[in-house]
């Protein structure tokens, strides 16, 4: 049993038992990790407020038997201008979703952190519209779900306009004769060879497109075939315009408890 | 392994929260020692709370009968909301005897990583009763973390165009806390709320 020193992003915590949270991380040299933090949510915990998702810290833990305690923790950043803003903390939160669900346990490549980091340390300095779709994207081809852009995924047909469609099954653009699945146009096939092919500054720095907003769909879509099930986080902080208006002219009362 | 009644109810015991297998033994022992009266008073309690207890059809706080005592209370101002997750919320906020109006339970906050979206709680069931309560002013009462923060963001943003005094309870540190312990989120927060001492 040894204590260790961390670096990690919290992507979810858990209540355990009368005031203690199960915490995920993912961190610099263990990965994805999972670790109890005691007395976290009494409100005069030392460390409780730096345990939250979506803060950056430093710990220092002890090794268990099936999970580790994390015994102090140090804010190193809490990318407040996240957290203030309803639009961005959706977006945080989606891809801490994303992370938590994608990566397996355990997985220790150290490249997680770092992407998840970057990608939260670009959300808080400012307005980054193809963030979302661009780090999904990576964060499939990190885990092995590099698409095939280049030539047909099924029967190799190469040539770019004849690719059309998108099939996360078949891993990749499909040519017009075998084309099933979603359909994609060439901007955003275009867009997402920069993506993945070495040009992510370049297309962090552009301004939202339509071919952006076919990418984060066709990444979503992606990403909820290899789960097998539906994202969360995605989109739940947003219909705020629906539910006002259904509560202006339908007001529910005394719905079920 | 023990008697059957005995197994049953070490069994009942050890499924409530923060009781492990030994705590129930003990508690199920300490049962089989006590006078009949005393054991079927706690017995009758729990039947009683069951029957009797139910969501105010109002504020979703707890309630013996339609409505809370707090919703049913004349003396209360009755234009003050103010928005907690949970019914022990409405309960630590009435012990500060600061607030005297009334509350809205939302049984929950908004968790985007748990898939709890806002009409899992009872928001539209707020917006219900803005209007025919003419409440004047809505305070979001939500944890200090984030998914209390995304709640009352939302709320804050929900409620914006409707024209009434919406306040977020304001952030800072423990009376009787180390400063030196304090965590800079909090610490920055309480000083941005600093309010003039008077002399």
């Amino acid at each position: 049993m040894g204590l260790y020193r961390e670096r990690g992003i919290v992507l979810r915590t858990i209540k355990l038992g009368e005031a203690d949270r199960i915490v995920t991380l993912v961190t610099e040299g263990h990965g994805k990790l999972r670790a109890v933090a005691k007395g976290v949510r009494r409100t005069k915990s030392r460390f409780g407020a730096r345990v939250e998702p979506l803060s950056h810290v430093a710990l220092l833990c002890y090794e268990g038997r099936s999970l580790d305690t994390i015994t102090q923790a140090d804010a190193l950043e809490h990318f407040r201008a996240v957290r203030e803003d309803l639009g961005r903390l959706s977006r945080g939160l989606c891809l801490l979703e994303v992370v938590d669900s994608v990566v397996q346990e355990g997985d220790d490549d150290p490249r997680l952190y770092q992407m998840l980091l970057g990608a939260l340390r670009a959300l808080s300095a400012g307005e980054v519209p193809l963030l979302v779709p661009a780090f999904f994207w990576k964060l499939l081809a990190q885990q092995g779900f590099r698409p095939s852009l280049d030539a047909c995924a099924t029967c190799g047909a190469a040539g770019a306009e004849a690719l059309e469609a998108f099939d996360p099954g078949e891993g990749g653009v499909l040519c017009r004769s075998c084309r099933r699945g979603t359909r994609i146009t060439p901007d955003a096939v275009a867009l997402l060879r920069r993506i993945l092919g070495g040009d992510l500054v370049g297309v962090l720095a552009e301004g939202a497109s339509p071919a952006g907003a076919e990418l984060e769909h066709l990444a979503t879509r992606a990403i909820e075939h290899h789960l097998e099930r539906r994202l969360r986080a995605p989109g739940l902080l947003d219909p705020v315009l629906s539910l006002r208006r259904e509560g202006a002219t339908a007001p529910a009362r005394g719905r079920g408890s | 392994m023990y008697a059957g009644p005995v197994q049953d109810l070490i069994d009942e015991l050890g499924r409530l929260p923060g009781v492990g297998p030994k705590s129930a033994q003990r508690i199920a022992f300490h049962l089989l020692k006590l006078p009949k009266e005393e054991a079927v008073r706690l017995a009758r309690a729990v039947i009683e709370m069951k029957e009797r207890v139910a969501l105010c059809a109002r504020c979703f706080n707890v309630a013996e009968g339609q409505e809370c005592g707090i919703c049913t209370d004349p003396r209360r101002e009755h234009r003050v909301l103010c928005v907690v997750e949970e019914p022990r919320d409405v309960v630590a906020v009435e012990k500060t005897h600061e607030f005297r109006g009334r509350y809205h339970v939302l049984q929950g906050a908004i968790s985007p990583i748990e898939g709890i979206g806002p009409d899992q709680l009872k928001v539209r069931e707020l917006l219900a009763r803005l209007e025919p309560e003419q409440i004047s002013e809505v305070i979001l009462c939500t944890n200090p973390n984030i998914e209390g923060e995304a709640t009352a963001m939302y709320l804050a943003r929900l409620l914006a165009p409707l024209g009434l005094r919406v306040t977020r309870i304001a952030s800072g540190l423990p009376v009787g806390g180390d400063l030196e312990y304090a965590d800079e989120l909090t610490l920055g927060r309480a000083l941005e709320g600093r309010r003039e001492v008077g002399a």
